[in-house]
């Protein structure tokens, strides 16, 4: 690929015609080779994926010139969005079978402070653990509103990527991070009112391996 | 009955307590992403250099993942 400064990338795709085209070639060429090492661990991932995947990213690329803020190289840049193409579709396929609703009444439901360990704690351990879950759990129910609880049950219990639940929940991934974010800083204000500290509370996670029980349910 | 993997609980507890006014969100993360990859892979210290964007990546599983992916991706470039 011709080596082009972000100015001559900009100028040759901003303008119909035979510069475009060859500026479009060679930034396929890059992003799908680019693409090819970032799914070097997911084997389910095609070259057919792939080369879709770069086609729906150059649209966006085209479409968000005026976005490019010249703070890195451009193909960087593009790279960034043909890499975000590629994780979107994944979630969504991923996640297209789950529902939010399901996700939460589980949870509602029966969210008792019961801990799988993966990490075999000690009996001191265990009993810090689920205090702080208890905690964890009441001051969701009383610090937060359905929206904030409903977002940190499905991303932070369930697992579910934060663009998955900003989709079911009608908003976007950054929204949804802030009002996670507002959701966090109420709860720390409450947990430091009861005197939980940082570092007793990761404290009741630190039992060097030797002096670990051998139970793995609490 | 629900059970709750005490690495989750740790994760949670620790993003609770550790909870910054500051903080940025997803969209400004991938605004900047692109240059912290690059100082990565220039052996520079982006963490040092943009705190928010390091502090971002701590906390967020979906960003996260595309920074990993994108790093990975340049770094095979590079190695043509």
């Amino acid at each position: 690929m011709p080596e082009r400064t972000n100015q001559e990338w900009l100028a040759a795709l901003s303008e119909p015609g035979p510069e475009r085209e060859a500026a479009l070639a060679d930034l396929r060429t890059f992003l799908v080779r680019g693409l090819g090492y970032a799914m070097v661990d997911r084997p389910r991932v095609t070259e057919a994926d792939i080369e879709g995947f770069v086609q729906d990213a150059l649209l966006k690329i085209l479409d968000n010139l005026d976005s490019f803020r010249g703070e890195s190289r451009f193909t960087t840049w593009a790279q960034r969005i043909a890499v975000h193409e590629v994780f979107t579709e994944l979630r969504r396929k991923r996640w297209q079978n789950v529902s939010l609703d399901e996700i939460i009444a589980r949870y509602e439901g029966d969210f008792t402070p019961s801990i799988l360990t993966d990490s075999e704690p000690s009996p001191e351990e265990r009993v810090t653990q689920r205090h702080l879950l208890e905690t964890v759990k009441r001051l969701i129910v009383e610090e937060l509103t359905d929206r904030q609880r409903e977002a940190i049950i499905a991303v932070v219990f369930a697992g579910m990527p934060t663009e998955e639940v900003a989709r079911r929940m009608g908003t976007n991934r950054n929204a949804l991070y802030k009002l996670m974010h507002d959701a966090r800083q109420r709860l720390k204000r409450r947990m430091e009112a009861e005197d939980i500290s940082l570092e007793d509370a990761l404290a009741a996670f630190d039992t060097p391996p030797g002096k670990r029980s051998s139970a793995q349910h609490v | 009955m629900m059970k709750i993997e005490s690495r989750k609980i740790q994760r949670m507890v620790r993003n609770i307590l550790t909870a910054r006014p500051d903080e940025i969100g997803c969209a400004e993360c991938l605004e900047r992403m692109d240059r912290f990859v690059e100082m990565e892979l220039e052996g520079k210290s982006p963490a040092q250099a943009m705190p928010l964007v390091h502090d971002h990546l701590t906390r967020c599983r979906d960003c996260h993942e595309e920074y990993e992916a994108l790093l990975q991706a340049l770094r095979g470039l590079e190695s043509e």
